[in-house]
């Protein structure tokens, strides 16, 4: 039963990554779409914030995978 | 307003040796790695019977740490394996004197006590390998493992081509009158970025010059350590910040630096942060106080979780057609693992800006003056 649980938790991980990296690519879709001349700039900090969310869910990933 | 010094004052490069010389040195020292004067030949047994593939085996060994530079096998008609390898040095402390000799000698025999057990080093006295607590409680019973293994030759080779690029970019300046050719023009926007974008806003100009060399060694060594670990075959391929230990220490020097130049104004923020009332200050100081290590504790997972999970992604593509036993997965396998190595080389660099970008945060709240 533990180690289903694991690929469980790693799972919902994923999903809260999923949704947090989602909801930043349609604000910055929005925001693109309001001023175009700015798209560098948005796209950039999108990145950015997706990078740091993509951090945490990694964690937990390798968390749930590596330790015992 | 920052006084913009000219490129060439900032990164003056003190002469050691000639460019020509370091350029020398670099290549010969390439030349150490050679496999036709150093590696060994290793057969396997049981030529005749295929040996199942175990996709989750083939990974672990590709990611962690070993002490042999394994570059390719080959199998020849009778079904032997033949793994040819450089053979790295082992530096052992045991029981008050050091033992150098080189990892040939202990693969598939014992050496002055020392054996190769999968790949990791194990004493057949009965000895355990210390680890860092214990050079605080005694050292006995105990030995060392100072080894120079894939990873630590793996730093040595990306410092090599650090001092490369860095050193032919600062001569550049002093020989072309300021004027940027060659590499200094691929570095010079990179630097100028760092400084205009990551040290300034966060750190303030009074204070970049004095971090500013710091925020650029990390970029730089993160990220082309990110890069060269892409890279399936030698000098790259050694998977260094995948290594828990080097992001480790990685966010140990920005947790050392940042508590050693915290202000008056830092430690203040964390037992006394402000605009909180009294009765919350008991939960706070101690939340402040964890924050101290938690923040360069994400650094060093984040780092690591990033690198190593794209590492699996790839060898998990690749190795698909292995499991599926059919070249009819490949045209798929490959277009997915090639996807991914692209995704790679952004996360790679992103990585090693967002690294940057927080240290510079984290230094800038440890020397920012008041500003109510």
């Amino acid at each position: 039963m533990d180690a289903g649980l694991i690929y469980v938790g790693i799972g919902l991980a994923v999903l809260g990554v999923g949704l947090g990296i989602g909801r930043i690519g349609g604000s910055a879709m929005d925001a693109i779409a309001r001023q175009p001349e700015a798209a560098g700039k948005i796209q950039g900090a999108m990145l950015i914030a997706a990078g740091l969310i993509e951090g945490a869910g990694l964690i937990a990933i390798i968390f749930g995978a590596f330790v015992k | 307003m920052y006084k913009k010094h000219t490129f060439a004052e900032i990164f003056k490069v003190r002469p050691i040796m000639r460019l020509s010389t370091l350029k020398f040195f670099f290549f010969v020292s390439l030349l150490c790695f050679n496999p036709v004067l150093s590696a060994q030949e290793s057969t396997t047994s049981s030529p005749t019977e295929e040996k199942e593939f175990n996709a989750v085996e083939m990974i672990m060994h590709h990611i962690s740490d070993s002490n042999e530079w394994h570059l390719w096998t080959s199998t020849d008609e009778n079904g032997e394996e033949h793994h040819v390898s450089i053979p790295l040095p082992i530096i052992v402390w045991k029981d008050g004197s050091f033992h150098f000799f080189s990892s040939k000698k202990i693969h598939g025999h014992t050496h002055e006590g020392f054996t190769l057990n999968h790949g990791a080093l194990v004493s057949t006295e009965g000895l355990e390998k210390a680890g860092i607590a214990d050079l605080f409680t005694g050292l006995d019973g105990k030995f060392v493992d100072l080894s120079i293994t894939k990873n630590v030759a793996g730093i040595f080779i990306s410092i090599a081509f650090l001092l490369l690029i860095f050193v032919s970019a600062s001569k550049i300046y002093s020989k072309n009158n300021g004027v940027p050719k060659g590499i200094a023009g691929f570095v010079e926007p990179v630097i100028l970025f760092i400084r205009d974008e990551v040290a300034l806003p966060n750190i303030g100009a009074k204070k970049t010059p004095v971090f500013l060399p710091l925020l650029l060694t990390i970029f730089f060594f993160i990220w082309i350590n990110n890069l060269l670990g892409l890279v399936p075959f030698f000098p790259g391929g050694a998977n260094v910040t995948g290594n828990i230990a080097v992001t480790m220490v990685l966010a140990l020097i920005t947790l050392v630096v940042v508590n050693i130049n915290g202000n008056k104004n830092y430690w203040g923020h964390i037992f006394k942060p402000p605009g909180v009332p009294a009765w919350l200050l008991p939960i706070m100081i101690p939340v402040e106080f964890l924050g101290i290590l938690t923040k360069p504790f994400a650094l060093m997972m984040r780092l690591f979780a990033n690198i190593t999970a794209g590492h699996i992604m790839i060898l998990s593509l690749i190795s698909l057609v292995f499991m599926f036993k059919s070249i009819a997965i490949a045209p798929a396998s490959v277009a997915l693992a090639l996807f991914v190595s692209v995704l790679e080389l952004l996360v790679a660099a992103l990585q090693a800006y967002i690294f940057t970008v927080l240290t510079a945060l984290f230094i800038g709240m440890a020397v920012q003056e008041e500003h109510h």
